[in-house]
């Protein structure tokens, strides 16, 4: 039932691949310590690739938002990887898709990091 | 033909995980289509969370409540707690531009968005939501 995450450093991008469930109690907390853990190591472009999130909560959702204010109040940037359609409808729903910056391909995202450029 | 479930649980994460299986399945037994399952479902988790977490404050000495009704035209979940009480006119928009990128507000629109119907009711002390969820009846299960 919990997620699991698995770190990827790909041309300057890290990459976290997320799977399973972001909930209060369960991955909520784990993506905040990923996170913060990247930002304390200076490594501020993150893609979160979700493609294997299949349930997102209130409180998942909420965890999105606050990784992608600290990340960018630290000069950096968070983008958001390959949604389910159910992430992606919550999303459009609480009108956070405009928000985050969102693809389907995982080499145009790395690219559209500016550090990359 | 009607049916009816309820539960007194705990304030912790096991309840919410209880509540939010029961609805699932009550919901996948009436028939409803996988979106209305997972709407259903979704909305119960955060009604539960909200009762647990803000309600009772994981409490250990206050118990949260929550029935499941299927009376083969609406499936009606009610889920109260032992908590201060929820005054929903309180509740910031979390689609208002200062509120968007906020991490935490988003529960009780989600609730909204996916139900036909929300009720709150003040108790003492605690709050009761109840959710309504219509059954098209084009839709039901044979």
């Amino acid at each position: 039932m919990s997620m699991k995450i698995s770190t990827r450093h790909v041309d300057g991008v890290t990459v976290l691949d997320l799977s399973g469930r972001i909930t209060l109690g369960e991955g909520s907390v784990q993506l905040r310590d990923a996170v913060r853990d990247l930002l304390s190591k200076g490594q501020k472009e993150i893609l979160l690739n979700l493609a294997d999130v299949n349930y997102i909560d209130s409180s998942g959702i909420g965890e999105l938002v606050s990784a992608f204010t600290a990340v960018r109040n630290q000069g950096g940037e968070l983008k958001l990887l390959k949604l389910t359609k159910k992430v992606h409808d919550l999303l459009q729903i609480t009108k956070l898709y405009t928000v985050f910056d969102i693809k389907d391909d995982e080499a145009e995202a790395i690219g559209s990091f500016k550090r990359t450029k | 033909m009607v049916s009816r479930v309820s539960y007194t649980l705990d304030s912790t994460l096991d309840s919410v995980n209880k509540v939010e299986e029961t609805a699932e399945e009550l919901a996948q037994k009436s028939g409803l289509d996988e979106d209305q399952v997972f709407q259903i479902t979704m909305a119960v988790r955060e009604a539960a969370v909200n009762a647990v977490l803000h309600g009772n404050a994981y409490d250990p000495q206050k118990k949260i409540n929550a029935s499941f009704e299927n009376t083969g035209k609406s499936l009606i979940i009610r889920i109260s707690d032992e908590g201060k009480g929820l005054d929903p006119s309180k509740l910031p928009d979390p689609l208002a531009p200062e509120n968007l990128l906020s991490g935490s507000g988003r529960g009780i629109f989600l609730i909204r968005s996916f139900m036909d119907e929300v009720h709150f009711k003040l108790l003492n002390p605690g709050t009761e939501l109840t959710l309504v969820k219509h059954i098209d009846p084009n839709q039901k299960s044979a």
